[in-house]
């Protein structure tokens, strides 16, 4: 458990904001909501594509003092949740981890963790482990 | 000799200008080897560069290149926005922090392992990093303008024989051999119609 009662809190980034809320979507269902959740993706044309400022938005409605776990998919998508993190002030980016596991299993798996009150840590680990 | 023309809004136009001439090149480009968005976004980031131009004439220069940077990090999105973006945000924390005695181009090592760092590429890999590699190195024995251009220039064409080890293009393996890759194109193309700019209208 974590110390202070927040469940870790779960962003999913895709390319397709149809993939990033489908998966939000699935995670919820599996889950409920006793995990911060939030999603973005696409670009401001409609088109596919991911953005930092987005990202940022993401990561701080899904806010929790336990931490935040990143869910994303493509290349562009881990670089663009990178300049988020540095965009975050320096206490709060220490506790957001991007992931490297699949989008919708990893997304699945941590949130199932982390609705039981598992740290960052452990919550990360969990999704990672099905990465081959 | 022309007159002399405030110089960031006018490298800011600049740069628009070609970039807009561009974009579609650089879409094609990029849908042979990527997803084919290279030249939309970059056309989205360079208007809305464009479109705050005289504000950011305004501001000192350190801060002008940061929030350049920003806006490209947000308004381009993909991997271009954050490596643009890294690169002038660079540029203008090194100018601040008093890197090279306040000579911009003194400031273009540091910013450029930066964006090596952020894309986790090197040279070699295909990516705009080439280029940036070549104007570093002739930037830095103070070549002309014009010789700058055209290292750059030819940088971007070496991409065409490489394969990518970095980026979507990667995905393709040995496919992405025989494409000249989008952001070293679009690298490319700004640094020529950067040099061109200084060439005209050199800052005194």
């Amino acid at each position: 458990m974590n110390n202070n009662g927040a469940n870790v809190g779960i962003v999913i980034v895709s390319h397709s904001p149809l993939i990033a809320r489908g998966t939000a979507d699935m995670v919820r269902q599996m889950v409920g909501d006793s995990v911060p959740l939030a999603w973005c993706g696409g670009n401001a044309e409609g088109g596919l594509g991911t953005n930092a400022r987005e990202i940022l938005t993401a990561i701080t409605s899904a806010w929790s003092e336990a931490g935040v776990a990143v869910f994303v998919d493509l290349g562009g998508a881990e670089t663009n949740s990178e300049m988020a993190i540095e965009m975050l002030e320096p206490a709060r980016a220490r506790r957001v981890l991007i992931c490297n596991a699949p989008i919708v299993e990893g997304a699945v798996m941590a949130a199932a963790e982390a609705s039981g009150g598992a740290a960052l840590a452990r919550v990360v680990a969990t999704a990672e482990e099905l990465s081959p | 000799m022309h007159a002399s023309r405030p110089l960031l809004p006018g490298l800011i136009e600049a740069c628009h200008a070609v970039i807009a001439s561009n974009a579609d090149h650089l879409g094609e480009l990029d849908r042979a080897i990527g997803d084919g968005d290279h030249g939309t976004n970059m056309k989205r980031g360079s208007e809305v560069v464009y479109a705050e131009r005289d504000q950011l004439g305004s501001l000192p220069l350190p801060e002008a290149l940061e929030k350049i940077g920003m806006l490209l990090v947000t308004t381009i999105g993909g991997a271009a926005g954050p490596l643009y973006g890294t690169l002038l945000i660079e540029m203008g924390r090194g100018l601040r922090a008093g890197r090279g005695n306040g000579v911009l181009v003194e400031t273009l090592p540091q910013a450029v392992a930066a964006v090596a760092r952020r894309g986790r590429a090197q040279a070699g890999d295909k990516t705009l990093l080439d280029v940036l590699y070549a104007v570093q190195r002739a930037v830095l024995k103070q070549s002309p303008p014009a010789e700058v251009a055209a290292y750059a220039m030819s940088a971007a064409r070496d991409t065409i024989s490489m394969k990518a080890l970095r980026g979507r293009a990667s995905f393709l393996g040995d496919r992405s051999i025989g494409h000249m890759d989008p952001g070293a194109c679009s690298c490319a193309l700004l640094t020529g119609s950067i040099c061109r700019f200084l060439e005209e209208f050199p800052p005194a």
